[in-house]
């Protein structure tokens, strides 16, 4: 390992190949965020860019003129259409990331629990939509959603309901649409952990007198922690933001931040407070971001013989 | 099987119906004859006339080469720099500026799209004032956006592959003499094409299945199929929609099938080969 290193620390190049990856991430990914928080802090201009210079010089002065304007945050703040935003888009991916934690884990525990090959192919069950066009999926909801849709026709048919039930448009309807969407990336971390598990444990809780259900409180579920968190974090850090699912099945009365922020940017072209918008939902998901990345580091290092 | 087990399988089996009716119920009602989508026309159904209709259709058609021609090329890119990243990572030991290096490949994977689609657009609009690059908006703003997303995914996938291998192999080639570079194209490379493979297919599908951040960086011309397909689907059900879906998914469904059929059989060569050459030791 010394060796290998050395020469790789002696090796010219070696600056190069860090240099490839390093220069792409921090033009095309870390710079693009600091123009937008410096384009939160401009004042909007009708004409193009769409945003007036934050730095100017004054001819008549002589002099360089920063102008900080904090305007955009104040509308943030005093507008109450933004906080309920806000909150109603955290409390959807929350209650989202609930229950695809309630049907993802049952399904993680049933495949880690199966035997290799059948365990293979339920991954690649579980995998396969993901390959096939999240659009299209989150659009099959319509159609089953619809007043006159599948399940409509399906419960009217059956006599189970006379009246058609006001599905889509509804805040049932973007749960749906986004445990749907999402249910992979909470299964996969939760089955990598859960595959783990060292089942001797259970038999001895289980020797020592506890029920199934006891030993699987005590036990199984502590373990699957790391699991639980990684598997919530990919759900709820991309639903808090989410567009599609809510522009596809969402109610019309209440929007979402990401709806919120493409309308400020599109329709009221408005870049400024969009690039304000999107700062504060940065900084509300900067926490839950930097413990997904603890996750993910440690994950990797375990892969390490 | 006890109790527990019979649970167990029952909410798997439940899950997988939840994750395949949505699907199924669109590829049935893409052979159904009426107007009104979910209405089983019995007596002219099945048909293909939404296929035909599809066929015809030019917008949707030149939407969708756009997308395959910006998905194999983010797809190369991201595997070109999500490799070197991936190495970097896993064999270069510390280095100053390591962390931030991670935590900027993963940060991509999380980072709402909306969020990530509105930076890239100001940069380039950024970009454009300062140095007439890149001139307006289009397909190449599309792929570097989507490069440097999935570039992450990429990444990833190639560290785990490579964290996987303990370095015996390529020390020992150093050490009898082999230039690092040899060593990478000889050994590593060669170790590494699963995750290549699967990396190259998970990028083309995230660029050819992303709409929101193509939303943002992209110009008059440049629409992706995704964009075609979400503006239409704005307006209601259409039945030409199904169609496309079952093809897509069709598609797909035979590439998963054929990529992890190739994945077992180069495992299985891979486990083969190492046990030969121990039993030649």
């Amino acid at each position: 390992m010394d060796k290998v290193l050395a020469t790789l620390h002696s090796l010219a190049g070696k600056r190069l190949v860090i240099g490839v990856p390093y220069v792409w991430l921090l033009l095309f990914f870390v710079v693009p965020f600091l123009i937008v928080f410096k384009i939160s802090f401009s004042w909007m201009q009708p004409i193009q860019p769409g945003y007036a210079p934050l730095f100017a010089w004054v001819e008549e002065t002589q002099r360089f003129v920063a102008t900080l304007n904090l305007s955009n945050y104040q509308v943030l703040l005093q507008d109450s259409l933004y906080l309920s935003t806000f909150l109603y888009s955290v409390k959807v991916a929350a209650i989202s990331t609930v229950l695809c934690l309630l049907v993802g884990y049952p399904m993680a525990y049933a495949i880690a629990r199966c035997g290799p090959s059948t365990r293979n192919l339920f991954l690649m069950l579980i995998i396969l939509p993901f390959w096939t066009s999240f659009l299209l999926r989150v659009y099959a909801w319509v159609g089953l959603l619809k007043t006159n849709g599948v399940i409509n026709n399906t419960l009217l048919a059956l006599g189970i309901i006379d009246q058609p039930l006001t599905l889509l448009y509804t805040d049932f309807a973007v749960y749906i649409g986004i445990v749907y969407s999402y249910l992979p990336f909470m299964i996969l971390p939760l089955f990598s952990n859960l595959e783990k598990h060292d089942l001797t444990l259970l038999e001895a809780a289980s020797d020592l007198g506890a029920s199934p259900m006891k030993a699987f409180f005590k036990v199984t579920l502590p373990l699957s922690m790391p699991g639980i968190v990684a598997g919530c974090l990919l759900v709820f850090i991309p639903a808090v933001g989410e567009f599609v699912i809510p522009s596809l099945l969402g109610r019309t009365d209440q929007l979402m931040i990401g709806t919120v922020l493409s309308a400020q940017f599109f329709s009221a072209r408005n870049w400024p407070v969009a690039s304000a918008v999107a700062i504060v939902l940065l900084l509300l998901l900067l926490l839950p971001i930097l413990l997904f990345q603890r996750y993910q580091r440690r994950e990797l290092e375990a892969a390490k013989r | 099987m006890n109790n527990r087990g019979w649970f167990r399988n029952g909410m798997l089996g439940l899950g997988l119906a939840f994750l395949y009716i949505p699907i199924l119920s669109m590829m049935v009602f893409s052979f159904n004859n009426s107007r009104l989508v979910t209405v089983w026309d019995a007596e002219n159904s099945p048909t293909l006339r939404w296929y035909v209709r599809l066929l015809e259709n030019d917008q949707l058609l030149g939407a969708a080469w756009i997308s395959v021609q910006i998905a194999a090329m983010t797809a190369t890119g991201a595997v070109i720099l999500g490799t070197i990243a991936g190495l970097v990572l896993a064999r270069f030991g510390p280095f100053r500026g390591r962390a931030f290096l991670s935590a900027m490949t993963t940060a991509p994977l999380v980072m709402p799209e909306v969020i990530t689609g509105i930076a890239m657009l100001l940069l380039f609009v950024s970009l454009e004032q300062l140095i007439g690059w890149p001139e307006g908006r289009g397909m190449l703003t599309i792929t570097i956006a989507h490069i440097t997303f999935a570039m992450a995914y990429v990444t990833v996938v190639v560290q785990s592959r490579l964290a996987g291998f303990d370095d015996a192999l390529e020390e020992a080639a150093l050490d009898l003499g082999a230039k690092p570079a040899t060593v990478f194209f000889r050994i590593t490379l060669p170790l590494i094409v699963p995750a290549l493979v699967s990396g190259w297919l998970l990028a083309f599908t995230l660029s050819w299945d992303d709409v929101v951040i193509s939303q943002f960086v992209s110009g008059p011309g440049s629409s992706t199929l995704p964009m075609e397909i979400f503006s239409r689907v704005r307006r209601g059900v259409s039945p030409d929609i199904n169609a496309l879906a079952t093809i897509l998914v069709l598609i797909v469904a035979t590439g998963v099938v054929l990529s992890t059929l190739y994945m077992k059989h180069e495992e299985k060569r891979r486990l083969r080969e190492e046990q030969m050459a121990r039993s030649g030791n």
